[in-house]
Parts: C-alpha cells; structure tokens; sequence
C-alpha cells in the first residue's frame, strides 16, 4: 500500500474509526514515514483546534429554567381521576410513615433496654463467679438480697420443674441496684432480673412505658412485665416456651 | 394509569435530555447563528422530544435521537431552508487526499480560536455541523449516521469534504493575513 492510499485513511485512524488490525498497521508505518507521520499530526490538531472553536456558546440559565420548568407544570395542569385518588393515599402513606417512624424509635429503646440486660446477662455467665450467693434454696438466696436491693421479692418453688436455682448477685441496671437470679435448665442459664418499677430516675423515657411481653433479640429469648411495683426481665438462650413457663412461675409466687 | 405513566416518563426524559441541554444549545446556536432563534429552537426540539418520548425506542441512540429532532426542527424553519442548500452527495467524491505540502500545520497551530469559528461560521452548514457532531460532540460515524439519517459512507465523505473545506478557508485566511501584512 502507498503513502497515498495510506492518507486516505488519516482521517478514519484520527476519528478512531478504523479496526483495531488497520490501525495497527497504520501505526506503525507512521513511526516509519515522516511524511504520513506530519499529515497524521496535522490532522490531530485540526480536530483540536475545532474542538476548541466550536465550544462557543453557553446557554442562558433562564432557557434552561423555562425548559425544565415546561416538565413540572405539564402534568398538573388538571386533577384527574387518579390524582384525586391518590390524595387520601398519600395521606394514609405519611401517616404509615410517621407511626413507623414512631415504632421504629420504640423498638430501638426496646432494643437498647433488652441489649443492656443481655450483656449483663452474658458478662455474669463468663465472670469466674457468676452468682455471689450460690444456692439452689430459694429461702436462702432471697434473705441473702435483704439489706443489699431497697426492695423484697418472692421466689418460685421450683420442685417439679425442669429449673433449678443456680444463685443470685446485685446487679445494676441505670444506676439502680436489683436482684440477678441465674437459673438453670437442661445445662441453658437464664438471668432473671428484678428492679424496683419506678427508680430508673435518669432512664425513666427508656423503660417507662416498656412494652410489656416477649421478644426476641440477638438470639435471647426475653420476657418482661410489671408486678407488685417490681419490674421483672427474663433473659435467656432457651426457646422462648421456657421462657414463659420460668415467667409464669415467677408470676405466680410474686 | 395514565398520568402517573407520563408523570413518570416526563421524569425519565428529563434526566435523559437536561445533561444535554448545554451542548444542543452551542449546536443550534452554531446552525442558526442567532441567539434568540438558537433558544426558540432547543426550546422547540425539548418540547417535541418529550411529545415523542413514548415512541422513543429504549436501546436506541438517545442522544442520535435528540439531536436528530433539533437538527430536523432546524432544516424546516425558515433559516434553515434557507441555509441548507440541497448537497449533493455524488458530486464531489473526490476523496484523493489534500495537498499537505504547504505549511499548514504551522497555520493551524498559529490559527487562534477566533479564526477557526469565524471559517467554521463562513462554512456551509453541512459541512459546519458534520464538523461539530465529529469535533465538538466527538461522536462515533455510527452516531453521526443516526443523527443526520444517512448511511455510514456519506458521513466519511461528507466529513472529509468538510475539513477539506475547513482548511481551503483557513489557507486562503492564512494568505490573506500574510498579504495584508
């Protein structure tokens, strides 16, 4: 192929337009010719300097306003059927927004609440001495609390069923001394805490109003409720059944 | 269903065409060299555009598509009959290369940009706009084939006719400032 042949081609090689094969020849016969190298060259800054010329012009910022604007108004010239519809619809979706927004921040203190006694829960298990007070003897762990928590409790009898008293120990939840009571069942412990109902000065927004009933968080089954002005929390790794039927123990000797 | 269909190609559109408002304004405003024509002609191809947006095939060029719009929008106002001289593609095949024996490279490296736009202003308009869709838009021959709906073998030979053209002006420029002098 000629040097002439070749620049018929110079403008397709600068445009990027040729086949990867062509424009490989092509390159390498321009590291070879001067000639066709120059014309290349000339070429390439023609293009620039085009490039360069025709970005000229900037459009007025009202243009641009009036045309976007053209997009917005078009639709709402007229209510149709639809949009009238849609108006209670969208009424019922912000209200669902802002009640999910409120469970959203009740599940959250729910769960901040659960999580702390979790790992009170968990920091007694893994402490070399989990319990202060080591008895399976109801009648002498809870004359042990007494002088140490401002409140008494009643314990469950538990001949019969499948949970044993482990022991107890003070525990502090929000400043505020209670009793932690670690029962065990088929090799699983369960924390039971008890607070007084009303004491939590400086977290009162956060259990105040506390949901009584179960749940399930970072996989502990709990259980809460309110009794006697006392505020018991069931926590543990056992299926939640056993976590009720523990609950219901307590409940019944309370 | 059908408002919130439109509503929502309305929002579609314009996320699709506003990026381009900036480059189809410099490109009207090149075509009609008037700037209130320039406006009344982008606010013109927007508003057909988002007409035919529904017929807008998805997959196909979009911005081939928009430019096509305003450059047809162009040809059937009364400047752009005017200025759009019928072109006739078969006459002028000669695609033997330019001369490059002369200095150009030099008077293109010297040209400044005021020269380049007042030749590329003087050019006809189909040569000025192949020129902007390549240079200034860079985009591929298939694109430009879409945009000005011809086949692929024009757009070379209309591109190089107008660079040819391009550099006849620039050389006769060249000259002129040299006689001048």
């Amino acid at each position: 192929m000629g040097c002439e042949q070749r620049r018929g081609k110079l403008d397709a090689y600068v445009d990027g337009e040729l086949d990867p094969a062509e424009a490989r020849t092509l390159g390498e016969h321009l590291r070879g010719c001067a000639a066709c190298a120059a014309d290349a060259l000339e070429r390439v800054q023609m293009k620039r300097a085009v490039q360069m010329a025709g970005k000229r012009y900037a459009a007025s910022a009202d243009l641009r306003n009036r045309i976007t604007k053209s997009f917005a108004t078009k639709p709402r010239r007229h209510l149709s059927p639809w949009q009238i519809l849609a108006a209670p619809a969208l009424v019922l979706l912000i209200l669902s927004v802002v009640t999910n927004f409120y469970l959203g921040r009740e599940n959250a203190r729910r769960q901040r609440v659960y999580s702390e006694l979790a790992d009170l829960h968990v920091a007694a298990l893994a402490s070399a001495s989990p319990v202060d007070v080591v008895s399976t003897d109801r009648h002498t762990v809870k004359p042990w609390f007494q002088g140490k928590i401002p409140f008494t409790f009643n314990l469950p009898e538990l001949q019969g069923s499948e949970f044993t008293l482990l022991g107890g120990r003070v525990t502090y939840f929000a400043q505020t001394p209670g009793a932690h009571l670690i029962y065990q069942m088929r090799k699983h412990e369960i924390s039971v805490f008890i607070f007084q109902d009303r004491p939590f000065e400086d977290r009162r927004e956060e259990t105040a109003g506390l949901p009584s009933g179960a749940a399930h968080a970072l996989s502990f089954n709990e259980e809460n409720w309110t009794q006697n002005g006392l505020r018991y929390f069931v926590i543990g790794d056992v299926g939640a059944d056993d976590i009720q039927a523990l609950s219901k123990l307590l409940r019944d000797a309370a | 269903m059908k408002v919130p269909e439109e509503r929502a190609s309305a929002a579609t559109f314009e996320a699709l065409a506003m990026p381009l408002f900036d480059q189809l304004y410099n490109f009207a405003r090149w075509l009609t060299q008037d700037t209130a024509e320039a406006e009344d002609l982008v606010q013109e191809t927007y508003t057909k555009a988002l007409r035919g947006f529904s017929s807008f095939q998805a997959g196909t060029n979009f911005r081939a598509w928009m430019y096509r719009i305003l450059r047809n929008s162009f040809l059937s106002s009364r400047t752009g009959l005017k200025t759009m001289v019928a072109i006739d593609e078969e006459a002028d095949e000669n695609l033997l290369p330019a001369e490059n024996t002369t200095p150009e490279s030099i008077l293109i490296e010297q040209a400044n940009r005021a020269i380049v736009q007042q030749a590329l202003a003087e050019l006809p308009v189909p040569s000025r706009e192949i020129l902007l869709l390549c240079e200034v838009e860079e985009m591929s021959y298939q694109e430009i084939a879409e945009t000005l709906a011809i086949p692929m073998g024009t757009v070379m030979s209309r591109l190089f006719r107008a660079r040819k053209a391009l550099r006849d002006l620039l050389r006769k420029r060249g000259e002129g400032g040299r006689d001048g002098m």
